[in-house]
């Protein structure tokens, strides 16, 4: 790793302020990718700015099935909370099956949706559940977040400070890891709102996470596991390398959406 | 309760690991310690046209920038390989020079070509950074098929067309024609895939020159201290032996890929002397990735011939070998003497014929990995045998039966001797634990839930405790196989036994103390083993080979029948007894017969103090034994796997899997079954997740664990293992070896199981979920045209 | 530079580090406890996993400066003068060959029994070990190891 600086922010606004005097700043939340890339090199931001201390960024509250996460909750703190456990299992489940349980402890949804990480969780569920990204300067809905691999609305110096989402009547999420990285290999998580289901699928796509419409068409006219099994997933635009070819991954994206079916219900 | 042979001793060295106090090589820091960096090549293939150090040198902590030129102007000899074979036309093999910085070429990615000597890693990294090497890239090769093609780059100017050999054993028209008269024909093409050892510590070296004694000292993750030394002295030149001293303290795992002398330990020695500061290096993964010998990686076809008996006439076939850029310590040995000698399996085979091409690529280099040219063989015979038999339409276990060699001592065609087995009583072991007779039961319920349930067979047979020193030297070894032992009595009885083996995992210092404890009736915690340190021990041949029990054991046994000769003296002359009457067992030394008895400590006490001696007997008890092997030895055994194939994914769950082995005499089960365990995992990982993958310019696609796919927790099942056992008849103690039976006898038994399930016998290893999903797919397409 | 103070195995630790040492230096090389080990560069070997606050993370992930202010809890740390539950059933039930992963593996063995209980089952331990890799054990008795370490915890 090159030398940087670390801060240690005490609030959103001081994170901004902080951000503002470094040359080529970066924020951090649990540090689990950026560390690595930064162990590997590939990254050499002159200036940490550590948002993982900032309490008012924490935490979980649903009211009136209007679910808000701060971004600085870890994966572990959604896959364990009670009150998602009741409102949207979905997205509980889906935190526990990130990473390892010792990266959970360190790993946050805001940094995790920051980063666009193509075979990341989080993003998928952002888009099947509609949630609007909450920053330091605006809302973002999740539709017009996630612009790319790695790339998002975010500027610069932005900050999630949390996201936010109506419950959906139904949602799961179904993943299958890649047997090196446990990273997803396809990842789709579907959700049945009052107006429609949406479907996030994540780790396939040769552009980072998509909606499928197909899929979300084929579920809105019957949602069941066998329209999402018949669904025709375009080969065209997955993802090909050593562990699956398109066809592979093209496959998967209809069984991972069928089971997201099946386990809600 | 006793603590001797076949006693399931907890082990004594747990308590340093399980607190955190185990001592490894990067734990090792010196006063001023300096770190080194590698500059590495970044192509597959590339002349070195200039090297430019000097941004490097004038940066933050830098004590030194060093080249090979250097190196070699400094007289540091080139990287051998240590055993000699001769190609059938009778030319010797064609092996490139290797030095350990790259001065004119480098050949795969990775290559160190300088090296960075700092005060931190991190500034040592960054300079490392800053050397600029000037390349120009060559075409490069990474498959052996293709390299031997005559338009294919040529990588060392002392192997035309990168053919380091061009082997053969077995008679070939003999084979040839039995093939041409069977009634039936397995005729097969067989990869096996390349991977990388991958133990968990990172291999590691602190080397430091003490100029006042003109004396080095490496500390490094070595499973041969002594043969480190040795070669770093004789043939690397960068030290006399006298002046050397290698530790290896404890070892993280080696699986075979810390046999070896590699680049970085002969630089940090010849680096410490050039800059007057202990030098430590130590490996991150992806270094090890790219530089730590791979396993396996052969291509074959072959023909099995079968009569209308289904006895199996002939055997033949032909091998390529991918050696990666250089020739590594043991390489040539694998494909050949470990490999084509193993080919017989447990079958009574009259006509065996292997013909084996080595070849040069653009990638890391290939040695032994666990099991070294035994999986390979076991493999191949395994496949093949069960496709026979379900072509045959017989049953698999039958088809292995009808075909087992019955009667031993047996004379393979391919040199081995098998000196004791029962193939069938494993294999019925194996049958009965895994209720082979119920499984079509278990296939139908599993259908029910959407599941397609296999199950593969596996008879393995292999080769350890390698070997006469005469038979290797005769078949181009560079040095005896042979093992050494000291046990050193103390005066109050308590015991050292100084060995040649070396443990980093094995238990050895529970084990080897249970044989000691095993004679005199002594408690283990009496009794220390001492290892790794060429100042502290005597010449040895460390662990590899599933040895340290079958040879380095019975270097023990040779030493405690001195001791034990001595001690009846002593207590013969005490007690006014016949040397032939005394006893010594429970830590008692008695005159059988009488009640007569002396404790093994006034024993140990008068050999010391001398006061009361036989005539002529020199003070002390301390005897030392060289013991070389009479023959391999053979453990053997039927390994049966079942699973589940998810058929939407392609996912394999393996749902038992059963292992009944025959190693011989055990010394402690826990130790064995452990063993076992771990062989079956890394046979399990080769054959479900792992592969040393590269791209056609010589890339390493799998540098990480992101890519790379190692076995975890949730990939494998408990295993169920059983013994049934014949002793070895050429060794002291009678075992045979549990190290590497594992990983030898599970891919050909998970690959069966699976080809069973799906249906579809094209599959290779590693079957992953994409490719077990588009055999089935495959087989759907055609089950469809029909 | 940065100045970092930590409670590592219950007595305070302080030192001056370059901004980007990670926790696992810090506890290697300034605090010398070297039963922490790395075996990986990509946060998927779990030999370096150590207890920040009560919770098991990779110590080869996180920079000693995240940790200031934090108790810190490693392999050397985790039993008094008689051995933890958890080091005693890897040693009962021959849950380690080399020892290399075992620290880790014991730190990600009681972390998951504070915060699963006692009472588990193979298939959670299986599934708890993802980021643990062993090369040696085959992971069964590690797995019963641990089964074994919780029912006595």
């Amino acid at each position: 790793m090159y030398e940087t600086h670390y801060h240690r922010a005490s609030s959103a606004e001081d994170a901004v302020e902080k951000m503002g005097t470094a040359d080529d700043g970066k924020y951090m939340s649990g540090g689990q990718t950026l560390i690595p890339t930064m162990k590997q090199r590939l990254a050499a931001p002159s200036d940490l700015i550590d948002l993982g201390h900032i309490d008012a960024m924490k935490g979980i509250t649903v009211d009136n099935g209007k679910v808000t996460i701060g971004a600085a909750t870890t994966h572990a703190e959604v896959a364990s909370s009670t009150e998602l456990g009741s409102a949207c299992s979905g997205i509980a489940s889906l935190a526990g099956h990130i990473g390892d349980p010792h990266v959970r402890n360190m790993g946050t949804i805001g940094g995790s949706i920051a980063n666009n990480d193509p075979a990341a969780d989080y993003p998928a569920a952002m888009l099947a559940l509609n949630a609007e990204i909450m920053t330091t300067k605006r809302t973002i809905p999740a539709d017009e977040f996630f612009t790319g691999m790695f790339e998002t609305a975010l500027e610069e110096d932005e900050i999630i400070t949390a996201i936010s989402y109506q419950a959906p009547q139904k949602c799961a999420y179904a993943k299958f890891p890649n047997p090196a990285s446990r990273y997803a290999m396809a990842g789709v998580f579907v959700a049945q709102h009052a107006d429609g289901v949406r479907v996030g699928v994540t780790g396939a796509g040769s552009d980072g996470v998509f909606r499928h419409s197909a899929m979300e068409d084929a579920l809105n006219a019957s949602w069941s596991s066998d329209a999402a099994a018949a669904c025709d997933v375009d080969e065209a635009d997955m993802l090909s390398d050593i562990h699956g070819d398109a066809a592979y991954r093209a496959n998967l994206v209809k069984v991972m959406a069928k089971r997201a079916v099946e386990a809600a219900g | 309760m006793s603590e001797g042979i076949g006693a399931r001793v907890l082990r004594k060295e747990d308590k340093r690991f399980i607190t955190g106090n185990g001592k490894y090589t990067d734990d090792v820091r010196n006063e001023g310690q300096c770190y080194a960096a590698f500059v590495r090549s970044p192509h597959a293939h590339a002349k070195v046209n200039g090297i430019n150090k000097s941004a490097a040198e004038s940066m933050e902590g830098v004590e030194a920038v060093l080249d090979g030129h250097q190196l070699t102007g400094d007289g540091i000899g080139n990287i051998i390989c240590g055993w000699a074979i001769t190609s059938k036309d009778g030319s010797p093999m064609n092996m490139g020079a290797w030095s350990a910085l790259a001065t004119e070429y480098v050949r795969y990615v990775g290559d160190a070509v300088a090296v960075v000597i700092a005060d931190s890693p991190a500034n040592a990294r960054t300079a490392a950074e800053a050397v600029d090497v000037d390349y120009e890239i060559l075409p490069a090769v990474t498959a052996a098929d293709i390299a031997m093609n005559s338009d294919s780059p040529q990588i060392h100017p002392e192997a035309p067309g990168n053919l380091i050999y061009d082997w053969e054993i077995g008679e070939k028209e003999a084979t040839e024609t039995a093939i041409a008269g069977a009634a039936y024909v397995c005729e097969m093409d067989v990869t096996n895939n390349r991977v990388a050892p991958n133990p968990m510590e990172p291999r590691s070296a602190v080397a430091s020159y003490d100029a006042s004694e003109d004396h080095y000292t490496l500390y490094t993750t070595s499973q041969n201290p002594h043969v480190a030394r040795l070669v770093l002295s004789a043939f690397y030149q960068v030290a006399p032996e006298h002046k050397l001293r290698v530790i290896a303290p404890d070892v993280g795992g080696g699986f075979g890929a810390k046999i070896y002398i590699y680049p970085e330990e002969i630089v940090c020695l010849w680096a410490s002397m050039k800059t007057k500061c202990s030098v430590k290096w130590t490996a991150d993964r992806t270094e090890a990735f790219l530089t730590d010998a791979h396993g396996r990686d052969h291509i074959s076809t072959a023909k099995m011939g079968f009569d209308a008996n289904n006895k199996i006439v002939g055997f033949q076939i032909d091998t390529i070998a991918n050696f990666g850029a250089y020739m590594s310590l043991f390489s040539s040995a694998v494909p050949t003497y470990l490999y084509a000698t193993l080919l017989s399996g447990q079958y009574d085979i009259t006509n065996i014929h292997c013909n084996v091409r080595a070849v040069y690529t653009n990638t890391t280099p290939v040695d032994a990995y666990r099991g070294a040219g035994r999986p390979e063989a076991c493999y191949l015979i395994e496949r093949m045998i069960e496709t026979a038999a379900r072509e045959l339409g017989v049953d698999p276990g039958e088809l292995r039966r009808n075909n087992f060699i019955q009667e031993f001592p047996h004379q393979t065609p391919v040199i081995m001797a098998y000196d004791a087995g029962d193939f069938a009583a494993n294999l019925d072991a194996a049958l009965a634990a895994a209720d082979y007779a119920g499984f079509e039961a278990r296939r139908s319920e599993a259908a029910s839930r959407g599941k397609l349930r296999g199950i593969g067979l596996s008879s393995y047979i292999e080769a350890c405790g390698i070997a006469p020193s005469a038979a290797v030297g005769s078949l181009g070894a560079g040095v005896g196989l042979w093992e050494s032992a000291e046990v050193r009595v103390n005066p109050v009885g308590t015991i050292e036994v100084l060995t040649g083996s070396h443990a980093h995992g094995q238990g050895h210092e529970t084990t080897f103390a249970q044989v000691v404890s095993d004679r005199f009736g002594l408690p283990t915690e009496n009794i220390q083993i001492v290892h790794g340190d060429t100042d502290k021990v005597q010449f040895g041949m460390g662990t590899y080979g599933s040895r340290s029990g079958a040879v380095g054991m019975s270097a023990i046994v040779k030493a405690l029948d001195k001791v034990e000769a001595k001690a009846k003296k002593i207590a013969a002359h005490m007690l006014e007894a016949d040397e032939g009457d005394i006893v010594i067992e429970n830590g008692e030394v008695k005159v059988a017969g009488t009640d007569k008895t002396l404790g093994w400590h006034e024993v140990c006490l008068g050999a010391y103090t001398a006061h009361n001696l036989p005539e002529g007997l020199e003070p002390g008890l301390k005897e030392g034994a060289f013991y070389d092997p009479a023959n391999f030895t053979f453990p053997a055994g039927t390994y049966i796997c079942e699973v589940e194939v998810d058929p939407d994914t392609g996912t394999t769950e393996i749902v038992q899997f059963v292992a009944s082995d025959d190693f011989g005499t055990i010394i402690n089960p826990m130790i064995v079954e452990g063993q076992v365990h771990g062989g079956i995992a890394q046979g399990v990982g080769q054959a479900l997740l792992e592969q040393a993958v590269y791209d056609d310019n010589g890339q390493l696609l799998t540098g990480s664990y992101m890519d790379y796919a190692m076995p975890r927790a949730d990939d494998l099942p408990s295993y169920k293992v059983s013994h049934e056992s014949t002793i070895c008849p050429n060794n002291p103690l009678g075992i045979k070896g549990c190290g590497e039976a594992g990983a030898i006898g599970s891919p050909p038994a998970v690959i069966n199981a699976i080809t069973n399930a799906i249906g579809n016998n094209d599959l290779s290893m590693p079957a992953t979920p994409a490719k077990v999903w588009a055999a089935i797919q495959a087989t759907s397409l055609k089950e469809a045209a029909e | 530079m940065t100045s970092v103070s930590m409670t590592v195995n219950g007595k305070s630790a302080s030192g001056e580090v370059e901004d980007r040492t990670l926790l696992v230096q810090f506890i290697r090389e300034n605090l010398r406890l070297t039963g922490t080990h790395v075996g990986c560069d990509t946060s998927q070997c779990g030999a370096c996993v150590v207890h920040v606050d009560g919770k098991a993370v990779k110590a080869c992930t996180m920079l000693a400066a995240q940790a200031d202010g934090s108790e810190v809890t490693t392999i050397e740390g985790l039993a008094g003068d008689d051995l933890h539950p958890m080091q005693l059933a890897f040693k009962e039930n021959h849950g380690l060959q080399c020892g290399f992963c075992t620290p880790g593996m014991i730190m990600a063995a009681t972390d998951m029994v504070n915060r699963l209980g006692t009472d588990l089952d193979e298939n959670t331990i299986r599934s708890e070990l993802e980021g643990n890799i062993c090369r040696c054990t085959g992971y069964h008795n590690i797995v019963k190891a641990i089964k074994d370490g919780a029912s006595k915890m």
